[in-house]
């Protein structure tokens, strides 16, 4: 599969999940703060990509579980350089260009783009 | 007002489907507020479509809590799609058919058809309403949230009691 087939599935499943307009998926877009996703729709859109490409997602392979209370990661309401080379090491599909430019523990979301659910795909399809 | 929506289960499928049945009635209160008459409108009184999507809730709840032996608190996270093209009314039933799209510790996604029963004349699809169900001990848990009540309180006394009277067990100790 291409990436760019890849790309047009994810793009389907998150205006299924999500309930926007295909314009508004693009590759930067945001789950959260672009697309409105909230806690459940992680599950949702986990469900649906295994539905689509028929792989099986870990708990927490995707989206991390509990980044925010582990308190090596962070401090002061922010990411620690431990707490993002951890995330890195865990979430190397992830995109952590605006997560690294303000480490703000609400960021974190951040790091979950169009792109980076792409590049998860891509992957597990590889793998 | 006990909030039970369906009246019972007619047939359960571990872990893929339960067909449920709600039947319609004028003794009910809401009906007589949805819609009441105002000046030279009469009456309409239907079951509100709210209703009937938490009918469907209860129906697929009942589904995934049973493939988890009713060990989890099953709650409804996320109305997936609700679409419903005609009303209920008193001496109508409807019937929930709730199928198991994917189940796992987290939670659940459900599809599921709502079909309108009225007297003298054949049964018809009226809608589809797809949810999503959260297993909120995990889910929470694991996001570091507040404990939740120790025992099970998703299905209480009411629940008990229609899984017996449609002839399923709970398991013990639950």
């Amino acid at each position: 599969m291409t990436r760019d087939e890849i790309e047009s599935k994810v793009k389907a499943v998150l205006v299924d999940a999500l309930a926007v307009d295909e314009d508004d998926v693009t590759p930067d877009a945001v789950l959260t703060s672009d697309l409105g996703a909230e806690s459940i729709d992680f599950l949702d859109i986990v469900f649906k990509l295994e539905q689509e490409f028929g792989f099986k997602v870990q708990q927490g392979e995707l989206f991390p579980d509990n980044v925010a209370q582990d308190p090596k990661f962070v401090q002061g309401g922010k990411v620690t350089p431990e707490g993002i080379a951890a995330l890195k090491k865990r979430l190397p599909h992830a995109d952590f260009s605006k997560l690294e430019a303000d480490p703000s523990v609400a960021n974190v979301g951040k790091i979950f783009t169009v792109k980076a659910l792409v590049n998860f795909c891509e992957r597990k399809l590889a793998a | 007002m006990r909030w039970m929506w369906i009246d019972r289960v007619l047939s359960l499928e571990p872990a893929k489907k339960l067909v449920a049945i709600k039947h319609v009635s004028l003794s009910e209160d809401h009906i007589h507020d949805h819609f009441p008459a105002s000046g030279a409108r009469a009456a309409l009184p239907v079951m509100p479509m709210s209703l009937v999507v938490e009918g469907m809730a209860q129906s697929a709840g009942i589904l995934v809590g049973h493939a988890g032996g009713f060990r989890e608190n099953v709650l409804l996270a996320k109305v997936a799609r609700a679409e419903l093209s005609e009303d209920a009314t008193a001496g109508d039933s409807l019937r929930y058919t709730a199928e198991v799209e994917k189940l796992d510790a987290m939670g659940a996604s459900t599809r599921g058809t709502v079909e309108l029963l009225r007297p003298n004349e054949a049964p018809r699809e009226i809608g589809r309403v797809d949810l999503m169900f959260s297993h909120a001990d995990q889910s929470m848990s694991l996001r570091g949230g507040p404990a939740l009540p120790g025992n099970n309180f998703v299905f209480g006394e009411g629940f008990r009691t229609l899984l017996r009277m449609s002839g399923i067990e709970m398991p013990a100790g639950v």
